[in-house]
């Protein structure tokens, strides 16, 4: 047999029924309502949804595609439930990780102490492409170099709970879990009175207060706050302009920046503005034609100096990147215990290096078993899933790993958790993971609450919504 | 605001007005096509329909002869076409997309439902009889649209701006229609007064909803003096020039104050609204309606002009 599901190698954990013994306690008041309802109603509210997403323009575009085909990522109803327990541990875990995280990037644009301890590899660090030297002794604004943190979320037990990834530079999806949450009390209604469901609508706000308590300078009034993105047809452009929406702060393309006397100003309609916050939405490659990629036209020139001279903040930070770098991410628990003094709360999913002699051994001996990664990929392209790759591919991403075995890492295939979904058979168990959006700033602020990404093809691992996956409310219950 | 904002708001203000004058123009030149006919020249009305939209040229290195259906499909459905429907539309939706964060969402799902339904229509499975439905619904869309913008915008640059899109677009519209027309439609001064006349005349008032109204405000028979009368110097006429620069001067007015600074093209539409405000038609007659009329949109353009520059649209 050529192809294995991934679903077949071992027992998978549901979000609803754990490993079958009847419905986890959370998913009670779910679970009446999918028994009273037919999969028809269901099916109806499913296309009432669509018609709203669409509508309200909730789409993204796929690179390569026309403006006519901007595509909704579909929406499945059925909410993945998170206990107040559950949600208290992960938490924890998540705040634990990102001041980690910010120490360890302090650290390494300074000092570099985990370097000297010997905990981290020198090169994995300064010879990383995601390290920007260019940063090196400068200092943002509270020591803050990731103020806004995705981080993906599985789970393939009662209380085991692995961070996948931390995505640090900027992530996106946060518009989904608002819309997802707006679209669900708006068919349901009946679902929020009966669940106690803790809110998310105030990450906007949260969002907001974020940026303010990073600006560079003191002021009387508030700074000025601009989202920049690289324009309409960039895949998440719905989000940047919804996100600079609800804070009522301007979206900004390159072209309506200038930087003038040292500083960082926006052309409005009365004349140039100064702006002290800057939220990116672009690649480091494209902020400054002048200090980065000097044929990018999405980005302001001059901006780096500006940023140097502390006049403007820019969130995330340049060279944040090293942080939710695949190859760093080994590291990971280390980091957590050489600045936080405590083990991690949160694992990592353990994780073969290939540019370890023997880790490479043992990833080329047992591909098919495993996930194989890009380090430098990102939105599932560039990976192979081992147990349902075909020979094929498996022998095509052997020949790649031998050829620069320090390009990729490799992880066990976890059996990710199911959770009850809306598919063409009916309802039928499809695996999920979960990214909580965490914001860094004077104190760090957590909406209970994430974006749920779910596989929708049967038996696949694959979330992404690149890759066809589909989103979920998720619910934080309280007390 | 951004300039660039303030640059697509005006400019989506105008694709809207743009698209329902367009459906007004066609509407118009339909009717006329179904009257009997002049002569043996066949779909020929369809010419000064075209020359209203100033893209005769275009549809003639396209489609050559004039015919009724090439005609209706180059206005409505050509994306080639950069003043059809289509495009306007478009071109609505897209400016709209990138300053999503000005518009309300009322506006916004206005906008991008107009869009998808207008995507929805199948140009080549549709039936003759269908137009004037497909032009009733560019009316309504556009209405409801604007409908949604005074309801819900705050009052404050947004909306100037689009005030201020929407009413140059429309004047300068109004002045195309009416030095059209009279341009096609005069010279032949025998036909002055007979009933091809007036029936003409008739369709101009109807592009712009006006021929009720005329009889109304003038208590006689359609003439072309009067006609003209109405659209440019009647303000309580919504569609005629002075009404338009009541609003544009408005408009400035409102912005100079929330600016705090006057600028060169508050006055040049001050002027612009007190000529008109105490024209007199006789006159305007006599040193020549079409000399007039490409005066006036030569202004109309400058007052954009010195808009644009005068804040920043252009960064």
């Amino acid at each position: 047999m050529d192809q294995i599901r991934a679903a077949d190698l071992k027992p998978t954990f549901d979000e609803m029924n754990g490993f079958g013994q009847g419905i986890r306690e959370p998913y009670a008041a779910v679970a009446n309502w999918l028994d009273a309802l037919r999969v028809e109603d269901l099916r109806k509210k499913s296309a009432e949804a669509e018609l709203l997403f669409r509508r309200t323009g909730i789409t993204f575009n796929v690179y390569g595609d026309t403006e006519a085909s901007e595509r909704l990522i579909p929406f499945d109803m059925i909410p993945r439930i998170i206990s107040a327990a559950e949600w208290r541990r992960l938490s924890a875990g998540i705040e634990q990780r990102v001041k980690a995280l910010n120490a360890f990037m302090y650290d390494i644009y300074h000092r570099q102490e985990i370097i000297k301890a010997g905990r981290i590899p020198a090169e994995l660090v300064v010879q990383n492409s995601a390290f920007v030297p260019e940063m090196i002794g400068l200092d943002p604004a509270l020591g803050i170099y990731s103020h806004i943190i995705g981080v993906d979320i599985v789970r393939t037990g009662e209380n085991e709970f692995y961070v996948l990834e931390d995505n640090t530079r900027t992530p996106s999806g946060v518009s989904y879990m608002l819309e997802n949450r707006e679209t669900m009390m708006h068919m349901f209604p009946n679902l929020f009175a009966e669940n106690r469901v803790a809110p998310v609508e105030t990450y906007p706000d949260k969002l907001r207060k974020t940026l303010e308590s990073v600006t560079p300078r003191n002021l009387d009034d508030e700074p000025v706050i601009a989202v920049l993105t690289p324009g309409q047809y960039n895949s998440a452009y719905y989000e940047h302009a919804f996100l600079a929406d609800q804070m009522g702060v301007e979206l900004v393309e390159g072209p309506d920046l200038v930087v003038q006397d040292g500083v960082l100003n926006m052309k409005t309609t009365q004349g140039l503005c100064r702006v002290d916050v800057l939220y990116r939405r672009i690649d480091d490659d494209f902020l400054d034609p002048l200090t980065f990629d000097p044929s990018s036209v999405l980005g302001v020139p001059g901006l780096f100096d500006v940023y140097r001279a502390g006049n403007v903040t820019i969130v995330n930070a340049p060279g944040a990147g090293i942080a939710d770098d695949k190859a760093i991410y080994c590291y990971i628990p280390e980091i957590i215990e050489f600045y936080m003094g405590r083990p991690p709360i949160l694992q990592n999913v353990p994780t073969y290096n290939c540019r370890k002699t023997d880790s490479l051994k043992y990833v080329i001996e047992h591909m098919p078993e495993l996930v194989v990664k890009e380090v430098h990929g990102s939105g599932g392209y560039g990976m192979l899933v081992g147990p349902t790759a075909t020979r094929a591919e498996i022998e095509d991403f052997r020949a790649r790993v031998k050829a620069r075995p320090e390009n990729y890492i490799a992880q066990p295939t976890l059996a990710l958790s199911t959770c009850p979904t809306l598919v063409e058979e009916g309802i039928a168990p499809r695996h999920l993971d979960l990214r909580p959006f965490v914001l860094v700033g004077d104190e760090v602020r957590l909406v209970p609450g994430g974006l749920t990404r779910v596989a929708l093809r049967k038996g696949s691992l694959v979330v992404n919504s690149s890759q066809g996956g589909g989103t979920k409310d998720t619910w934080v219950l309280q007390d | 605001m951004l300039g660039r904002t303030a640059n697509d708001l005006f400019w989506l203000s105008r694709y809207v007005e743009r698209a329902e004058n367009m459906a007004r123009l066609i509407e118009a030149g339909y009717r006329i096509a179904l009257q009997p006919r002049i002569g043996d020249d066949q779909d020929s009305e369809w010419i000064s329909t075209l020359e209203s939209t100033g893209c005769i040229d275009v549809y003639k290195d396209k489609h050559g002869e004039i015919t009724t259906k090439n005609v209706i499909d180059f206005l409505l459905f050509d994306p080639s076409n950069p003043s059809s429907i289509h495009t306007c539309l478009a071109s609505a939706r897209r400016n709209a997309r990138t300053q999503r964060t000005a518009l309300t969402r009322e506006m916004w799902e206005s906008l991008n439902g107009s869009w998808l339904e207008f995507q929805a229509i199948r140009p080549d499975t549709l039936r003759s009889d269908a137009l004037p439905r497909i032009l009733d619904w560019v009316k309504e869309r556009s209405a409801g649209y604007r409908g949604a913008m005074l309801n819900t915008i705050l009052r404050n640059d947004t909306y100037f701006f689009s005030q201020l899109g929407t009413f140059l677009e429309r004047a300068d519209n109004t002045a195309r229609i009416l030095d059209v027309k009279y341009y096609v439609l005069l010279p032949s001064t025998n036909m002055i007064g007979t009933a091809v006349d007036t029936a003409q005349w008739e369709t101009i008032l109807r592009s712009v909803s006006a021929h009720m109204s005329y009889r109304w405000v003038y208590k006689e028979s359609y003439r072309s003096w009067r006609i003209a009368d109405y659209l440019i110097l009647n303000r309580a006429m919504p569609r005629s020039l002075h009404a338009c620069y009541h609003k544009i001067d408005e408009a400035l007015a409102d912005l100079s104050a929330l600016y705090g600074e006057d600028k060169p093209c508050l006055v040049t539409a001050k002027s612009t609204l007190a000529l008109l405000e105490r024209g007199d038609i006789d006159t305007i007659f006599q040193s020549g309606l079409h000399e007039f009329l490409l005066d006036f949109i030569a202004r109309n353009n400058r007052v954009a002009q010195e808009i644009s520059e005068a804040y920043h649209f252009t960064g």
